[in-house]
């Protein structure tokens, strides 16, 4: 048995027959070939599958394709937009805000909705809106770092002007 | 920055730089293992036993088979078929690559299924039957040696215990008499439990062996691209030469994609079997349930010293557990890999160790999680140690190690288990901690804390990390030496691809290495390009792990950029009509001494190199050279942590509210990289030492094999690094860089859990085993700690 899902990921439509039990994670990664987004726990622990689900962020191991139906989709994929990247693509570059990069796409996902919510967040903010998401590398420091540095960037009007 | 021993700063080109291998991650355009397709790819899956301890009666694969989407089911008893059913470990033991006999761990493999697809490979585990007789588990490795416990390894004709070995090093007779005639003495049962290193990309392999040409391309996630590949000519019977292992982007490693696990086997079997390629990638709980796993070392430390704070002596007794197979991957001929550094950083006069390793019903392992070879337990627990000495004391912690750490002039400094640690300025290393930590007025505030009831707690850790395998004399792995080779070509039009055998997990090489080359060269890292991760396009060498990158193949990267320079020089003699004598570099030219503005760039020579030019006799053309590092000895990194905690006492929980690190790794390549090494393995240092252990209950159920029990440190439990640093470069490396990736593990451990114990010293609490978590905490309050490795009693 299959089940139609239709979605729009970063402004393009897609629609798959696909089972019903399939997690959205596999479909966006299997089903769509988009590989930005990672498969790391299976228990919305380590946040690696980070995406935005009708712009807000959402653990995709733990969603399913089907309940993913009709709405829209952003991944890391689609926050470059004219071949400009993102602030706090940029943020992560500038501060060393990576390492391996395998949590790097989750954890942009959530800076860009927290910026896009709170543009002016404090360390403690930016810890607190990253702390469902694990990274085994960075300490976090450089992380916190990034999406400070994406924060003044776009409140500096650069982001405007780029 | 401090730079020590007079020794000048970086080279110009040693600086922070923005990494190359950025543009591709923050894009989503990384390719890790799991992002490979490839067309006709099938998936497998690995079913695995829920019991630690059960003889095998039957296992009924019928059901499997008729599932429509099921292309082959692969047990034990296919593989002993094809002699595959074993495999060597990195240690010289066997292990069961999917059991015949007997399981031997909770999760062990037992039979793999390959399917059209991820979901229906999982579907027909369900359909496999396997008749399983329990028998009962070695859970506690202390009764491992008990009269009468169930002998785990009966593979092994004539086996009649779980002993694995017994192995020493120092001198027991010149320690017992120090300790004979010892003013003070302490001493110390302490765990450095079982944990995980987790990365978050787990481990995986897509195998495609193509039945025309014979050749098996693997794409997988090792750390160890070449020695995996020598490996799997050694079990597999496919020669070394018709086997291609690419090791694409990882997704993190510490150590956990060292060893060969056999989910990599059975892809390969599978794709031999079924003619397409397969796909094996593990979920989370087999990740932390059967993957290497690291320390599990049940020690008991003891001290000699002087009323007035001499430490005269140091000995150790180790209980290892090793799992179910001896598969511990680390390259010394040392059953207990560098343990004996456990010396530390001091002046002693005699030292002695004596480790026993045995078997029990866990998974196997025991040398990952940036460890550097077992350098982090001997760390833990002289570090512990000297804590309790301080104590008993009635010394402040930090100024017990002052009087007590190796000086300056005593190096190249053998210790009593010998190494020879090449440099370092540890008192300096040390101070400039105490002075960053503001570590005075810490005091003083403890002291106004303590009197209003609270419980602050300041943790020092001194560590001494011996990296960079190896010397081929004490070295290798399986018999392969632990050089790394390493090779360059400059192009005609002046750019340069460098290849490395090492294997980067997020580490840098393609920004550092490039630093490397264009720093010797003196040309710019933009110009230069980095191949690594694929056996067929790299030199030989036996990969990253143990913090030997920089050690071993920087070294071997800045010889044959040094060689390729030579080799320009004879080409620039020939375009100046001078003799090569002649010539003196400077950044990025050859030029004529006395006549400065006749010379050659390395840009204009490799085109000559490449060109017409009438060349003497005996210089080739083009511009290449290469290089095989054998490292002479290791370098030996140090460094200082301060830590500062706040304990409640009614929950327990600890929160660390600073954290201060100063590492001396030598020459730093790029600083920004070295710092995010080190942030991480702070952050490391805090899980360990208050939240991650694999436990097992009674019945050897394994009781970490999720995220939701395995916990991992967040950015709410980790502080505001702060950092400084020392330079005594190596005076043996070419570029005097010593490795860095594994200290800040190494190193901070004890100095979070020295802080919480001197956070409970109201309750007269002397020490309690990590994890520290609130549950641990509040029960040291109560003056009964438990024991992490069991299920709390």
């Amino acid at each position: 048995m299959t089940i139609r899902v239709a979605v729009t990921v970063n402004g393009t439509e897609y629609t798959r027959d696909v089972e019903p039990r399939l997690l959205l994670i596999h479909f966006i990664r299997d089903e769509l070939g988009l590989t930005g987004s990672h498969w790391g726990c299976d228990t919305s622990n380590c946040g690696s599958c980070v995406l935005w689900l009708d712009a807000r962020p959402v653990k995709s191991c733990t969603v399913l394709a089907a309940m993913a139906d009709g709405r829209a989709i952003r991944t890391v994929e689609g926050l470059e937009q004219d071949g400009r990247l993102d602030p706090v693509q940029q943020g992560f570059i500038e501060c060393h805000g990576l390492q391996c990069g395998f949590c790097t796409s989750g954890m942009l996902m959530t800076a860009r909705w927290l910026l896009d919510h709170h543009p002016d967040p404090d360390e403690a903010e930016i810890r607190e809106a990253i702390s469902g998401q694990v990274c085994r590398c960075t300490g976090y420091e450089n992380i916190v770092r990034s999406v400070r540095w994406a924060a003044d960037f776009e409140r500096s009007g650069r982001g405007e002007q780029a | 920055m401090t730079h020590v021993n007079g020794s000048p700063g970086p080279p110009p080109g040693f600086r922070r730089r923005l990494r190359k291998e950025d543009q591709r991650f923050i894009r989503g355009q990384g390719l890790y293992v799991d992002d490979v397709r490839l067309p006709g790819m099938l998936h497998g899956a690995v079913l695995r036993s829920p019991y630690p301890h059960a003889r095998i009666l039957s296992v009924d694969t019928v059901a499997a088979e008729a599932h429509p989407k099921v292309r082959a089911v692969i047990t034990g008893e296919t593989l002993a078929s094809l002699n595959l059913a074993w495999m060597p470990t990195l240690s010289g033991d066997t292990q069961a690559v999917l059991a015949t006999d007997k399981v031997r761990f909770q999760g062990q493999e037992v039979a793999f299924v390959v399917a059209e697809d991820r979901y229906s490979a999982r579907d027909a585990l369900e359909l496999i039957v396997v008749d399983y007789e329990p028998l009962p588990p070695v859970v506690d490795a202390r009764h491992a040696l008990d009269a009468g416990a169930p002998i785990i390894r009966d593979d092994q004709p004539g086996r009649t215990t779980n002993h694995i070995f017994d192995w020493e090093a120092g001198d027991a007779r010149a320690t017992e008499e120090v300790f004979r005639d010892a003013e003070v003495t302490v001493a110390q049962d302490m765990l450095y439990p079982r944990v995980h290193p987790a990365p978050l990309e787990t481990c995986g392999a897509v195998a495609d062996f193509d039945r025309v040409t014979g050749k098996l391309t693997l794409w997988e996630t090792t750390q160890a691209p070449h020695a995996h590949r020598t490996l799997y000519a050694m079990v597999s019977g496919v020669p070394e030469h018709k086997i291609r292992v690419i090791s694409p982007d990882l997704g993190g490693g510490f150590g956990n994609k060292v060893p060969i696990y056999p989910g990599y086997l059975c892809a390969i079997a599978g794709s031999m079997i079924t003619g397409q390629p397969v796909k094996w990638m593990e979920d989370r709980s087999e990740n932390l349930m059967s993957g290497s796993f690291a320390r599990d070392f049940h020690m008991r430390g003891e001290l000699a010293a002087t009323r007035d704070g001499r430490i005269r002596a140091v000995r150790v007794t180790v209980l290892a557990d090793h799992g179910a197979f001896n598969g511990t991957a680390q390259p010394s001929k040392f059953p207990a890999g560098f343990f004996s550094v456990f010396t530390g950083s001091y002046d002693l006069e005699a030292a002695y160790c004596q480790v026993t390793g045995v078997y029990t019903n866990k998974a196997p392992g025991g040398v990952a999680y940036s460890c550097s070879f077992r350098v982090t337990e001997a760390v833990y627990l002289v570090e512990r140690m000297v804590d309790l000495l301080a104590l008993e004391l009635g010394l402040d912690p930090a100024e017990l190690r002052l009087r007590n750490l190796l000086r300056p002039e005593q190096f190249p400094y053998t210790s009593h288990t010998g190494w020879v640690y090449d440099s370092g300025d540890y008192p300096r290393t040390l101070g400039l901690a105490m002075e960053l930590a503001g570590y005075a007025e810490l005091r003083k505030e403890q002291e106004a804390e303590r009197a209003a009831g609270r419980l602050m707690g300041i943790g020092v850790s001194f560590f001494t990390e011996a990296v960079g395998a190896g010397p081929r004399k004490h070295m290798d792995i399986l018999g392969l030496g632990m050089a790394d080779g390493v090779e360059l070509r400059m192009h005609p039009t002046g750019t340069a691809v460098l290849r490395i055998s090492v294997q980067t997990q997020g580490q840098g090489h393609e920004t550092t290495f490039a630093q490397i080359v264009a720093e010797e060269l003196g040309i710019s890292p933009d110009d230069v390009e980095v191949v690594h991760g694929d056996t067929d396009q790299t030199p030989f060498g036996l990969g990253t792990y143990g913090s030997r990158s920089t050690p071993v193949s920087g070294a071997a990267t800045a010889i044959a950029a040094r060689k390729l320079r030579e080799h320009a020089r004879l080409i620039a003699a020939a375009m100046l009509e001078v003799d090569s004598a002649d010539l003196d570099w400077e950044r990025g030219r050859w030029f004529v001494r006395g006549d400065p503005d006749q010379g050659r760039t390395i840009t204009e020579i490799a085109l000559a190199a490449h060109s017409s030019l009438e060349l003497p006799e005996g210089v080739e053309g083009h511009l290449d050279a290469s290089c095989v590092y054998n490292p002479p000895n290791l370098t030996y990194p140090c460094g200082a942590y301060i830590c500062v905690v706040d304990v409640d006492p009614g929950t327990g929980k600890v929160s660390v509210r600073r954290f201060i690190a100063v590492d001396d790794c030598g020459v730093r390549i790029n600083p920004m990289i070295v710092e995010g090494q080190v942030h991480g393995g702070l952050a490391d240092g805090i899980g360990m030492a208050l939240m991650e252990v694999i436990a097992f209950d009674d019945d050897g159920n394994c009781l970490g094999g999720s995220f939701m029990d395995y916990l991992l440190p967040t950015s709410l439990e980790c502080p505001s690094w702060e950092l400084g640093e020392t330079v005594t470069p190596s005076p043996h490396h070419p570029i005097g860089a010593k490795g860095v990736g594994e200290s800040a593990t190494v190193g901070s451990p004890p100095a979070v859990v020295n802080a919480v114990i001197d956070a409970l010293r109201p309750y007269g609490v002397r020490h309690a085993d990590m994890p520290l978590t609130p549950a641990q905490v509040w029960r040291a309050i109560q003056g009964r700690p438990f024991r992490t490795d069991l299920a709390i009693s």
